[in-house]
């Protein structure tokens, strides 16, 4: 069948299932807007190209299937290069195609033309311009293979004018579909090692004080249910890193929460005094290790991933196995049964009663606040998190400052894919735009946006794009009047000398600003109005809904390890300071 | 350490795509992994070309560039050869100021090199040195009292050493 390579693009989009787009017109990309018209396609017409990828990460959060954008070449491209450094560092499978200026004028300067696979390499797992019409389809089946398999992460496909152009002859083409994918040099490895595995049996059947170190991986390869199974076979304790929440349930007995910077005092710890980490997915990031040189002195290390060069690359491990975690997990369950029956595991009684020590001398915890003062954060979290109206398996997104590290410490998170975040690139503004994909992506699911009001200045024009859609996202911003999470730095590690971090509690005023944008809008300054408030947003379903709940700036985030500080120096809420180890 | 040992060779066959090279060197430029020298050449499949690149073990553990390497789509094969494992090549070119005397003394030196003679002028000659590395090394210093005028090095080029074994 003849057709023209904008066609070709739709069709191929259409060949991977997809569902949806996040886009942005513009010149170099017109010609393949003009078939989206004819496509089942739903696109979704973000106001900014930030805001559109961060949509598509969203989206792919929840879904577990790939997110797609669409942007036009020059600036449209450049305003996504944040969303695919972003959807790289947390292995995002997303899939972003760009316009680029025709062939011919390529290299000459032309009108919005950048080097667009120039500037994207490094954030990309793959990218490809393409030349010829013809290749569209491969390319585009190539794209979404890459970006699904493996470890997951974004790739990039420029697309030159000319040949989605039916204008111009270059665009003509003969339909086809890649029945098979000719890529050499890309082999992902799933199955982990027999032998590995045996061996790593072997270490957790002898380890006194084995803690499991879940990471993203874990949601990536679905392997939540296995990791349970694992934690109650051996009656091993879980840490969840940020990019793991909701990978093992909080109310779980051997639940320590999420360990590192911020992270609760027993996670830390544990993994401090372990002699066993069995890290499933995760990578030894700097925000979890602390000081790398006094981190976890004690512990032999099982490292199991899918992506080779994450062995070894932070931290040496004594078994690594490569490989799916889903699949890695369920063959190590297997070998420990079998390993069980014949030799009983270490004695760990002594640890257990270790850990649960520091779980009750060290919850977490804060000063509630007086009659007459500003709203807690953790307080409008708690509150938000019980009331009767949010259902249990609400998605929680949040931008990146205090009130992230709130909204992962006191959420309780009790399925997997309820939490969604930026991680490793730590991009203020994330969480508006990839509320909207994720509610796009899960419909009957309520999406709550816990943001920052620094945050939300960088990206709150995407709630018209809610708005118009009928996308009815939650979002509370905890406004503090400041860039929290510097100043709080300011605060501890600069003598309280606070430098361009006040923002104001009235400007913008956010109430005005969500119903200027087509949201509710709500201000709620003390405690007894929240729940009222609350209750209200929850019954909302035909447009998206802001809160502007005030919050107390003095509010500092604890625990935290200070930065360039071994995990050993844990600073706990100032209440529980003077406790001994 | 001394410089061989710093200094591992890998040789990547690379799929015969546009931008292959860039993703090879900003990958190193992006990970601060030195490159000590890199040369390409097609092979005999058309659908690949061969990568040789040394590099700076000091710069960062040679397992982890591989494995980053690795992790480019369109490399296909890495081979890793330390120095004493592998056969290696390079080529010198280097014009020579040779005023009275030196001319003779540099010909004495090209003939014990085994070295050619390229292109001669009135003050000038150029010389070409194809060899093991260390053994180039070699001749350029032996050459720099002269003056060298202008001097290019390709890179070394390395395969592994066969196995003598019956
Ligand atoms: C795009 C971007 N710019 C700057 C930073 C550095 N940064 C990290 S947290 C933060 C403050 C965030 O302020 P806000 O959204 O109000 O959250 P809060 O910490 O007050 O809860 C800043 C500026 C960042 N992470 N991302
Ligand atoms: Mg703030």
């Amino acid at each position: 069948m003849q057709m023209n390579g904008g066609q070709a693009l739709i069709k191929s989009l259409e060949m991977e299932g997809v569902e949806v787009i996040f886009g942005l017109p513009g010149g170099a990309i017109l010609p393949v807007y003009d078939p989206i018209i004819d496509s089942p396609i739903r696109h979704i017409l973000a106001r900014h190209e930030q805001g559109a990828g961060h949509m598509a990460e969203g989206y792919a959060h929840v879904t577990g299937r790939p997110g797609v954008a669409m942007v036009t070449s020059g600036p449209g491209a450049t305003n996504i290069v944040t969303p695919l450094a972003d959807a790289f560092m947390d292995s995002i499978p997303m899939v972003v195609i760009t316009g680029q200026v025709g062939s011919s004028s390529i290299g000459t300067d032309a009108f919005q033309e950048v080097d667009t696979v120039g500037i994207t390499r490094s954030v990309t797992k793959h990218n490809e311009l393409v030349t010829n019409a013809q290749d569209i389809p491969r390319v585009i089946r190539e794209a979404f293979h890459i970006a699904t398999t493996g470890r997951p992460g974004p790739v990039l496909v420029d697309i030159p004018k000319d040949i989605v152009d039916p204008t111009n002859p270059r665009s003509a083409m003969e339909w086809y579909w890649p029945e098979t994918l000719d890529l050499p040099g890309y082999q992902p490895v799933t199955t982990g090692d027999p032998q590995k595995i045996r061996e790593a049996a072997a270490l957790i059947n002898e380890s006194r004080r084995p803690v499991i170190y879940a990471g993203g991986g874990i949601l990536k390869a679905r392997a939540a249910e296995v990791l349970r199974e694992l934690a109650e076979l051996t009656g091993i304790h879980v840490v969840t890193t940020l990019m793991a929440r909701g990978a093992f349930p909080d109310s779980h007995e051997l639940a320590l929460g999420m360990p590192g910077m911020h992270g609760t005092y027993t996670a830390i710890t544990a993994m401090q005094e372990a002699d066993l980490l069995i890290a499933l997915g995760s990578r030894f990031d700097d925000r979890v290790t602390g000081k790398l040189d006094g981190f976890a002195p004690d512990a032999k290390i099982i490292h199991v991933d899918i992506d080779p060069a994450e062995i070894g690359k932070v931290r040496r491990p004594d078994v690594a196995v490569v490989g799916d975690c889903r699949l890695v997990i369920t063959e190590l369950v297997r070998e420990l049964r079998s390993l069980l029956d014949a030799t009983p595991a270490a004695d760990r009684s002594e640890w257990r009663s270790r850990v649960s020590g520091w779980l009750e001398r060290f919850p977490l915890t804060y000063e509630p606040s007086e009659p007459g003062e500003l709203l807690k954060p953790q307080y409008v979290l708690e509150q938000i998190r019980d009331a009767p109206s949010t259902p249990p398996d609400t998605i929680v997104i949040s931008g990146v400052g205090q009130h992230q590290m709130w909204a992962s410490q006191y959420w309780r998170f009790e399925h997997p894919y309820t939490w969604v975040n930026s991680g490793g690139l730590g991009t203020m503004g994330f969480s508006v735009p990839a509320a909207v994909g994720a509610k796009v992506g899960m419909p009957d699911r309520t999406v709550w946006a816990i943001d920052g009001d620094g945050c939300f200045q960088m990206t709150a024009q995407e709630l018209v794009t809610a708005a118009a859609e009928r996308i009815p996202v939650k979002v509370a911003i905890l406004n503090n009047a400041y860039l929290g999470m510097v100043r709080q730095w300011q605060e501890m590690f600069y003598e309280e000398r606070y430098s361009e971090v006040y923002l104001s509690p009235d400007l913008p005023d956010y109430k005005m600003w969500a119903e200027a944008m087509g949201c509710v809008g709500m201000r709620v300054e003390s405690p007894e109005e929240v729940p009222a408030a609350i209750e209200k947003a929850n019954s909302i379903n035909d447009r998206p809904v802001v809160i502007d709940f005030r919050t107390d700036s003095r509010e500092k985030v604890f625990p935290m390890v200070p930065s360039g500080a071994t995990n050993t120096e844990v600073v706990v809420d100032p209440s529980q300071q003077g406790f001994a180890r | 350490m001394s410089t061989q040992d710093r200094h591992h060779t890998l040789t990547v066959l690379v799929e015969n795509r546009a931008g292959v090279l860039a993703r090879v060197a900003s990958l190193f430029a992006r990970r601060g992994y030195n490159i000590e020298s890199l040369a390409v050449a097609p092979t005999d499949d058309e659908r690949f070309s061969r990568i040789t690149i040394v590099v700076d073990v000091e710069s960062a553990p040679l397992d982890q560039i591989v494995k980053q390497l690795f992790k480019l789509i369109n490399v296909v094969k890495i081979s890793e050869l330390a120095p004493s494992d592998s056969v290696e090549r390079e080529l010198l070119l280097a014009t020579v100021r040779t005023n009275g005397d030196d001319r003779a003394r540099v010909l004495e030196l090209l003939q014990i090199f085994e070295g050619k003679i390229l292109n001669v002028g009135h003050a000038e000659i150029t010389v070409s040195l194809e060899g093991d590395p260390a053994k180039v090394d070699d001749f350029e210093s032996m050459l720099r009292p002269y003056g060298i005028v202008e001097l290019q090095r390709t890179g070394r080029v390395a395969l592994p050493k066969l196995d003598r074994t019956l």
